[in-house]
């Protein structure tokens, strides 16, 4: 499941729904990414993300479907947010689960790492000295290089 | 078509989006991004660098060389910084 939303979100809640009713879940895996208080050397006082409504979503549901497709979940769940969040706020959820660990392991970190190259977000940061825009980093690059499929 | 930019190509050009006919002879994403530029001003020193634009064209990323026909959206923005 996705969903992109402006609203704070509960990780116990989400991850309880994540495996309710279905008992063949033996393990649930989850990533949390928060807002940090630094930006290179500057401490952070707020950072606003911006999104393409509509891709995002289309996106995130593609990342899912090809996260299923490659390990055998039983369920998942991405959660991003938009908007102004400060310093400690959650950002991005993702959880995964499935009858053993090392699918829902491997599948959680594929979804962070493929969302963060593919999705259609943009980090904009506040600090003392105003505002910038978070440039790409490439080890993300990298770390969702490693997912690539040999053909 | 309709144009739309996001990130700081939004800031730089002023707009977050804008409805164009297709221009006589743009045929491509390329082209279309070179009649932009052509426009000068913001939108010129907004697309100086192409190396840091994506496209995406009816919400899917595509490169230089694909094919626009009216009635597109497509999108404008530096690589993505999500998650």
């Amino acid at each position: 499941m996705i969903r992109v939303q402006r609203e704070d979100f509960d990780v116990g809640a989400e991850l309880a729904g994540l495996a309710a009713g279905n008992p063949g879940i033996g393990a649930v895996v989850s990533f949390v990414g928060l807002v940090r208080d630094r930006a290179g050397g500057e401490r952070l006082k707020a950072m606003t993300l911006e999104h393409y409504p509509g891709m995002t979503e289309k996106k995130l549901a593609e990342i899912e479907r090809d996260a299923h497709r490659r390990w055998p979940l039983e369920s998942s769940l991405v959660i991003h947010r938009y908007g102004r969040l400060e310093p400690g706020e959650r950002i991005v959820l993702v959880a995964t689960a499935s009858s053993h660990r090392e699918a829902a392991f491997a599948a959680c970190q594929f979804l962070i790492d493929w969302l963060k190259t593919k999705a259609p977000f943009w980090k904009s940061e506040e600090t003392r000295e105003g505002e910038r825009w978070v440039e790409a980093r490439a080890e993300d690059d990298e770390a969702a290089g490693r997912w690539a499929e040999k053909t | 078509m309709k144009l739309r930019y996001f990130a700081w190509l939004r800031a730089r050009i002023g707009a977050s989006e804008e409805e164009v006919a297709l221009p006589a002879g743009v045929g491509d994403v390329g082209a279309l991004l070179d009649w932009l530029a052509a426009k000068g001003g913001r939108y010129e020193a907004a697309l100086a660098n192409r190396k840091v634009i994506r496209v995406a064209v009816n919400e899917e990323y595509v490169g230089l060389d694909h094919p626009l026909r009216e009635g597109d959206e497509v999108a404008l923005f530096p690589p993505v910084t999500g998650g």
